[in-house]
């Protein structure tokens, strides 16, 4: 019955796939073949990344005024940016600090994420024996996710405050007399909530690459005499690398572009690449916000070329 | 089983085309016979495209009772209204937005100025929008957008603001308040009177600014002028000399440590005071009333530099037209007419129409809300929360004192685009 009812509604089909079916296999090559299984993936990449990138570099050599985009070349969304740069030498000028500072967060979260990651990980795949055990504890790291990004962050802020809980608790315990001041609205609470929020980013490729480890090469190195650290630093590590370089391109690309948790953790006082460009575009400054666009584009290539310089993810996968 | 399949399908594509020529005929003949069109019984319907502050759900339901008109929200903060009114102006048909943003959106042509000739109320709207005065006759300070030098077009679809009246009007004022630094005097123990006081190292890491930066910017300049560093010849018009003067005073506070955070929307501001994290800050007026309303004591302090003032009204955009253009006149109409404008004031904002208004208010409110008496009985929020015990009385005072002393008004400057750079500097340093 129900295959009458899918013959009923493609009538078509049947009769012309019939009449195909004979000479498909010589007239389809197999990088055709290949085309075809990877092209619904590229003419999305194509219509939805791609076609409005080229609209974001075109867009960030125009000119605007208050209320609109004048479609004439103009490199003042460049020249705007790096207004002063070379004046304030050896200041730096504000997209320079802007840069240093992004990068400098950037880097503390991803050495933290990395090593938290990293550990987690191990566990999972070393230590834990079950397969079932694996999924459901991997499952388990998941659970944080089923909360949204903004709450999860937020949640940090009445722990943190002057008046909150971790302060209080301080207080109580007579460790301090002054509520310390730097827990909230510092650097260190962004990259607290940024660590909070992207080290799962990291634990899942490395976990994915160490559990691929053959366990044999870990016994032949045990049988080899290596001590626990030789094996890590000698096997382990080389073999995990594409999973490190995965979850480091996952990590930098989202702290690069940052700019809510940034905002929020930092109490707005914390400069960031992508808050230059929320700022533009809420002034209606559309084609320097493009041109920031293209320059934080720019440097998170450069650093995602220099790390996959250090290992070829191509070939490891 | 193919030729089953076929002879199906055929059939199934004949009826198919049955069925469409059924549903083309049918379509056809209500056009040809006048069936009556089915939408014309649909409620009429107005997008009413603004931030949240006129939003609210009662308004929507007395106007859709009083007229029949169905109110559908689109919310957005200040700068996405702009942004949509730019970029997507058939996605609404009323605009409510700030006087300051029509520098920028009178020139893109998407918005319609509104006829004065069809607004009733239009003569009785306060003097504080036609002659920058209040209605006790004192002058209002008119640095920055001040809404007077906004209010009127040379022509319907005219690019340029008028001099002195015409009929064709930008916005039709609906809301505007005078706002000025937020406290919390429990903490402070002192009295505040000036604006300087944001900037006082005794208040090192516990105040805070709001982080847009052409409100931010009036604020600042406010401070600026208060501690006796420059005098402006227009706080809201800078040139750039005056805009690096500015920053570079908000810098150096900020390096100092001054600030504990900056502040964005609304809820940010009400958290930073109640949670005690600032004590001074920028802060509007019912975001204070919210904070009081946790039972923390919170004062809107009137300083003696005065308020930074903004208003705003309605437009509708330029694909509005025929009988949805009528009822967006009656929309505007009915929002004058008083309901709407008792609601805005029972929030410590005030409405255009001051008349009306009063019409749809208890004494003893009016006299709390607008003439700055101690309240006879406790004074209640529209939705029924008790907002202050009887014998309160408003901070600032009456409506003449707190209108009468507005200083400055949110503004769009000629070098807009060198200060947001330049904001974006501090926010750096």
């Amino acid at each position: 019955m129900s295959e009458e009812v899918l013959q009923q509604a493609t009538p078509g089909l049947i009769p012309g796939s019939g009449t195909a079916r004979a000479a498909k296999p010589t007239r389809l090559s197999p990088s055709f073949i290949s085309w075809l299984q990877a092209g619904p993936m590229m003419l999305v990449f194509l219509a939805f990344f791609l076609i409005p990138l080229v609209f974001v570099v075109i867009v960030s050599f125009w000119d605007y005024n208050e209320y609109q985009l004048l479609p004439a070349f103009s490199g003042r969304g460049y020249t705007d940016t790096f207004e002063g740069c070379l004046a304030q030498l050896p200041d730096l000028c504000t997209i320079g600090k802007t840069y240093l500072k992004t990068l400098k967060l950037c880097f503390m979260v991803w050495a933290i994420t990395l090593f938290i990651g990293f550990w987690v990980a191990y566990f999972l795949a070393f230590h834990v024996k079950s397969k079932t055990w694996q999924m459901g504890l991997s499952l388990l790291c998941t659970i944080p996710f089923w909360t949204s990004n903004v709450i999860r962050m937020i949640a940090w802020i009445p722990l943190l405050g002057r008046n909150g809980l971790v302060n209080s608790g301080l207080m109580k315990t007579g460790l301090i007399n002054h509520p310390v001041e730097w827990l909230l609205f510092s650097e260190f609470s962004v990259v607290l909530a940024l660590v909070h929020l992207f080290t799962f980013f990291m634990v899942v490729p490395i976990f994915n690459s160490m559990v691929r480890i053959d366990k044999s090469l870990i016994e032949a190195a045990y049988d080899a005499g290596a001590t626990g650290f030789q094996t890590l630093v000698n096997v382990i590590i080389p073999l995990a690398k594409p999973g490190i370089v995965i979850g480091s391109i996952f990590v930098i690309t989202i702290v690069m572009g940052d700019f809510i948790t940034i905002g929020v953790m930092g109490g707005q006082q914390i400069a960031a690449a992508g808050k230059i460009i929320e700022t533009r575009v809420n002034a209606l400054q559309f084609p320097a916000a493009a041109a920031n666009a293209v320059i934080l584009l720019a440097i998170t290539f450069l650093i995602i070329t220099m790390m996959s310089r250090i290992v070829d993810i191509k070939k490891e996968l | 089983m193919t030729e089953t399949t076929r002879t199906k399908g055929v059939s199934r594509r004949t009826l198919l085309k049955g069925t469409a020529g059924l549903a083309g005929l049918a379509a056809g003949s209500g056009a040809i016979t006048g069936f009556p069109y089915v939408k014309s019984a649909d409620a009429k319907v107005l997008r009413y495209l603004g931030t949240a502050v006129n939003e609210g759900d009662d308004i929507a339901k007395q106007c859709l009772k009083d007229t029949g008109i169905k109110i559908e929200y689109i919310t957005a903060t200040t700068d996405d209204v702009t942004k949509r009114v730019m970029t997507q102006p058939n996605s609404f048909d009323v605009l409510d937005t700030e006087y300051f943003s029509l520098k920028k959106l009178v020139p893109s042509g998407n918005i319609l100025a509104l006829d004065a000739k069809k607004i009733k109320q239009f003569d009785n709207i306060t003097p504080v929008f036609t002659k920058g005065e209040t209605p006790g006759g004192k002058k209002i300070g008119g640095q920055g957008t001040a809404p007077w030098k906004v209010l009127y077009l040379e022509g319907k679809d005219s690019k340029k603001f008028a001099t002195s009246p015409t009929e064709f009007v930008t916005l039709i004022p609906t809301v505007y308040n005078a706002d000025t630094l937020g406290i919390r005097p429990d903490l402070i123990k002192r009295p505040i009177s000036t604006w300087a006081e944001l900037l006082n190292p005794e208040f090192k890491g516990k105040a805070s600014i709001l982080n847009i930066p052409s409100i931010g910017i009036m604020d600042a300049a406010m401070v600026v002028e208060a501690s006796g560093k420059y005098k402006y010849a227009d706080k809201g018009n800078m040139t750039k000399e005056e805009i690096d003067l500015t920053m570079k005073v908000m810098t150096e506070a900020k390096k100092a440590g001054q600030f504990r955070a900056f502040w964005k929307d609304f809820n940010e501001s009400v958290n930073l005071m109640a949670s005690g994290e600032t004590v001074i800050q920028s802060m509007w007026s019912p975001a204070v009333t919210k904070v009081r309303s946790m039972g923390i004591a919170c004062t809107f302090q009137p300083l003696k530099e005065g308020y930074r003032s903004w208003a705003s009204g309605f437009c509708v955009s330029k694909g509005v037209s025929g009988a949805k253009l009528e009822w967006a006149y009656e929309f505007v109409n009915w929002f004058l007419s008083g309901y709407a404008g008792a609601y805005l004031n029972r929030q410590g904002y005030y409405s255009a129409v001051l008349s009306t208004a009063k019409a749809h208010m208890e004494p003893y409110e009016w006299a709390y809300w607008m003439e700055g008496k101690p309240a006879e009985k406790d004074i209640k929020a529209p939705d029924g929360s008790l907002l202050e015990k009887a014998g309160a009385v408003r901070d600032g005072g009456s409506y003449e004192d707190r209108m009468g002393a507005v200083a400055c008004w949110n503004a769009v400057m000629d070098e807009n685009d060198y200060m947001v750079r330049k904001w974006n500097e501090f926010i750096a340093a």
